[in-house]
């Protein structure tokens, strides 16, 4: 607990303290790919319904800010809010006939729905299709969600975020539909017994993802000030946040945040000291390391964390 | 007045008529035991009033609503919950978890059910076991909580499958007195059972199943001696 | 054993870079590798199911697909490490950049003839599983691993080789495939997703399902990128296979 306050105290302070650029650029993407291995945690690992397409509702949050604010100038605050909702509904669309389907076949068809997503927009004209969308020169400040001189409150509200869904997963974990969501791994058919509308739980896991995950779409969207969909719809975001969430512990209100801490500085580092010469090292390690996880502790960082603490306690 | 009724209800997987044309009906309030030999289709009528399976052709009426292909769910909600042949308890959740499980089918405040199952704890007699981890227990004590999980939904109908199943003397005493005062509380019960001494003494009336068929139904002392029922069980050449 | 295996299309690549090296340092057709190869990737697949795939078979889902792709990208980037991104291609063997003349028609040699043999041997895999004793007992284990176990069935022995005979069916792939596409390391990615889509439309578990789906999909994949665009290719394949799923949950002819 003491470690874990320490911890988000560094995050508060860091940025205030560290200057380096790219080093508040590496804070905010860690965040950023919290907050979305969270979303995703929500229903990949407590509901168990593995998705390879979130990044479908990413790119939907990511137009829904740009798109707006582009064409018609409106501001990217509403625009998010639509990309919510919007989000919402697709992941009701998608969820009524994929949640019928075992295993492989949800997890295929959650990837396949991406990439089509991806396809629709790259031909899309409104949005420029391939090309993408540029954020327009504003005015700096709250309202426009703009900063250009410094990096900080984008920090500071990436931080809010996955406070924000970590929260909601930590309400999520103590209340019934906690409860019902271990149940509904462990033996579905006697959760049906006892009153579990299965369906439903996944749908409404399913949903309050989609909306975070849109959230955070919007955010990179305002940040980077430029889209498109090879970068905002691709499967490689949907597998990162994958990884990231099993990596750190799939299922556990933390897993999602230690995965962060670990693959994002792991990606950048490793790319600049090793990748330039080392012809991908940095992925050798990094696949070595993801393998091994699997054999040896399928419960992520958090998993290595529990069976530490149970040694200490039981020495 | 008939609590839940069965008229005509079938279920065929392709060829196979698992059940065929049951008609039963149970009072409310009444223990009904349900015999016969295996593979007769006890379980398969299970399932199809709980809504595990549809039922082909016929209908299941539930103080007078026709809940016939009613998802599992809904059928809990409307008051009937079952146990499984083979006990499913959620084996990484304790105890206690396990029976507020079942209460979270009536009251969504984790603190409630959690008050709620302690007292069904104390009713069925775990509540030293509240905090063990159900995959550590005995197959009893498993049946025990799978059945404390049961009671917990406030059920108006129970269907017990098999709960003596694989217990000794001792816990089979324990366990026809626990279901006597499940009764009590003013339940109704169909109970599956093999060992014929257990039904014969909790049953007030008792139903026979042949490879799909109801072939008899009455109080248990005219059941036994019935020339069809040894037929069932023993064959031809032993009706004597 | 209900393991994705997303380093599928890696095994394929090491398919390829072996006959490709065979080719080019010893001058051995592709056509005469072939059979070498095969075996090669038999005992690959042994060697990654002791070590990879058996720990993880019993956890859930979620973390078996994972070491499987922490494989493939293991593999990928070791085989880049010490081979390097470099575009291998082989021009000219006995089936390479060859064409056939047939009623005015011009078909690739080296396509035709891979057609021709993964046929063949795809048969020859449905033979197996339905006619040998191998077979029988891998449709039991698939079917229900606790009662085969009971049977006397080494469950475990049963998935080593099958995972064997699937990565001896991608050196087959490979070995032919090398005839007319181009090596470099990532070439696995190219035909891993698809082979996922594939194989789930028709239906997990079913050989001939996945044969039919696999000509569907090249159907609809060149069909469609003819008539509608080629960037769209792909896009009609997913289309189609949620389609499918919607109507038919367990595939085309799933079980």
């Amino acid at each position: 607990m003491i470690t874990l306050g320490c911890l988000l105290a560094t995050f508060a302070v860091a940025p205030l303290i560290i200057s380096d650029v790219h080093f508040q650029h590496l804070m905010i993407m860690l965040l950023l790919y919290a907050t979305l291995s969270q979303a995703w945690n929500l229903i990949g690992g407590y509901a168990g319904q593995v998705s390879f397409g979130h990044a479908v509702f990413f790119g939907i949050g990511a137009y829904a800010a740009m798109a707006p604010l582009n064409q018609w100038g409106l501001t990217p605050w509403i625009g998010m809010t639509i990309g919510g909702l919007i989000a919402i509904i697709v992941a009701v669309i998608i969820g009524i006939p994929v949640f019928r389907l075992k295993g492989h076949y949800f997890a295929i068809s959650t990837f396949a729905v991406a990439e089509v997503v991806r396809e629709l927009f790259s031909s899309w004209n409104w949005v420029d299709g391939p090309i993408g969308l540029d954020a327009p020169v504003l005015d700096p400040g709250w309202a426009n969600f703009m900063f250009y001189k410094t990096k900080l409150p984008y920090h500071y509200t990436a931080l809010i975020i996955f406070f924000l869904v970590t929260y909601v997963t930590f309400r999520m974990e103590r209340s019934r539909m906690g409860y019902y969501f271990r149940a509904i791994k462990q033996r579905p058919e006697a959760a049906q017994a006892m009153g579990v509308n299965i369906s439903f739980y996944k749908q409404y896991a399913f949903m309050i993802s989609a909306f975070f995950t849109a959230i955070c779409g919007s955010f990179y969207g305002l940040y980077v000030l430029h889209i498109e969909p090879a970068t905002v719809l691709s499967l490689d975001i949907s597998i990162k946040i994958v990884l990231i969430t099993a990596l750190g512990g799939a299922g556990f209100l933390w897993g999602p945040l230690l995965g962060a801490m670990i693959m994002i500085p792991l990606q950048e580092y490793s790319r600049i000291w090793l990748g330039g010469t080392g012809m991908g090292i940095d992925l050798i390690v990094l696949g070595a390391l993801i393998v091994l996880i699997c054999i040896f502790e399928p419960r992520g960082i958090v998993g290595l964390f529990k069976r530490f603490t149970y040694k200490k306690r039981n020495e | 007045m008939a609590i839940l009724e069965a008229k005509d209800v079938s279920m065929y997987f392709g060829e196979l008529a698992a059940l065929d044309g049951i008609h039963l009906s149970v009072e409310e309030g009444e223990i009904l035991g349900l015999i016969g030999p295996n593979g007769a289709g006890k379980t398969t009528f299970f399932n199809c009033i709980s809504g595990f399976l549809n039922a082909s052709r016929g209908d299941i009426i539930f103080k007078g609503q026709n809940i016939t292909g009613m998802a599992p769910h809904r059928v809990c909600h409307l008051g009937i919950c079952r146990t499984f042949q083979i006990v499913q308890s959620f084996s990484e959740m304790t105890v206690l978890e396990n029976v507020m499980m079942g209460a979270f089918c009536r009251h969504a405040n984790p603190k409630k059910t959690m008050d709620l199952a302690q007292e069904i704890l104390e009713f069925t007699g775990l509540e030293e076991k509240r905090d063990q981890k159900v995959g550590s227990l005995t197959l009893a004590d498993q049946k025990r909580i799978e059945l404390s999980r049961t009671i917990a939904t406030e059920p108006k109908v129970v269907l017990l499958d098999e709960v003596m199943a694989g217990l000794n003397p001792t816990e089979t005493e324990e366990a026809i007195a626990l279901v006597q005062r499940v009764h009590e509380k003013g339940i109704t019960i169909i109970v599956v059972e093999h060992v014929m001494e257990v039904i014969m003494k909790i049953s007030k009336r008792i139903a026979v199943f042949d490879s799909g068929e109801l072939i008899v139904q009455g109080p248990p002392e005219e059941v036994v001696l019935d020339e069809r029922v040894i037929k069932a069980y023993l064959g031809e050449e032993y009706d004597a | 054993m209900d393991i994705l295996n997303f380093a599928h299309g890696d095994f394929l690549m090491l398919a390829m870079f072996t006959s490709f090296m065979m080719f080019n340092n010893f001058g051995l057709d592709p056509l005469f590798s072939l059979p070498m190869v095969v075996v090669l990737l038999f005992f690959i697949g042994l060697l990654i199911f002791r070590f990879v795939i058996k720990p993880v078979l019993g956890y859930p889902g979620l973390i078996a697909l994972l070491a499987t792709f922490g494989l493939s990208i293991l593999i990928r980037n070791l085989v880049l490490f010490f081979l390097g991104p470099n575009y291998r291609v082989i021009n000219q063997s006995i089936l390479a950049g060859k064409t056939l003349s047939f009623g005015g028609l011009y078909f690739s040699l080296p396509q035709t003839a891979s057609a021709i043999g993964c046929v063949l041997v795809t048969y020859a895999i449905y033979l197996f599983l339905s006619k040998s004793k191998f077979g029988r007992a891998l449709r039991a284990t698939a079917l229900d691993k606790d009662t085969a176990l009971l049977m006397g069935i080494n469950t475990n022995r049963v998935f080593a080789l099958t995972f064997g005979l699937g990565t001896a069916c991608v050196g087959v792939a490979g070995g032919f495939l090398v005839n007319f596409y181009a090596v470099f390391p990532e070439v696995g990615l190219n035909f891993v997703i698809l082979s996922f889509v594939i194989v789930a439309l028709g239906g997990f578990g079913n050989i001939t399902g996945a044969f039919l789906a696999g000509i569907l999909v090249g159907l609809v994949e060149n069909l469609g990128g003819f008539l509608i665009g080629p960037e769209f290719k792909y896009t009609l394949v997913f289309v189609m296979y949620l389609v499918v799923i919607t109507i038919r949950p367990k595939g085309l002819f799933g079980w």
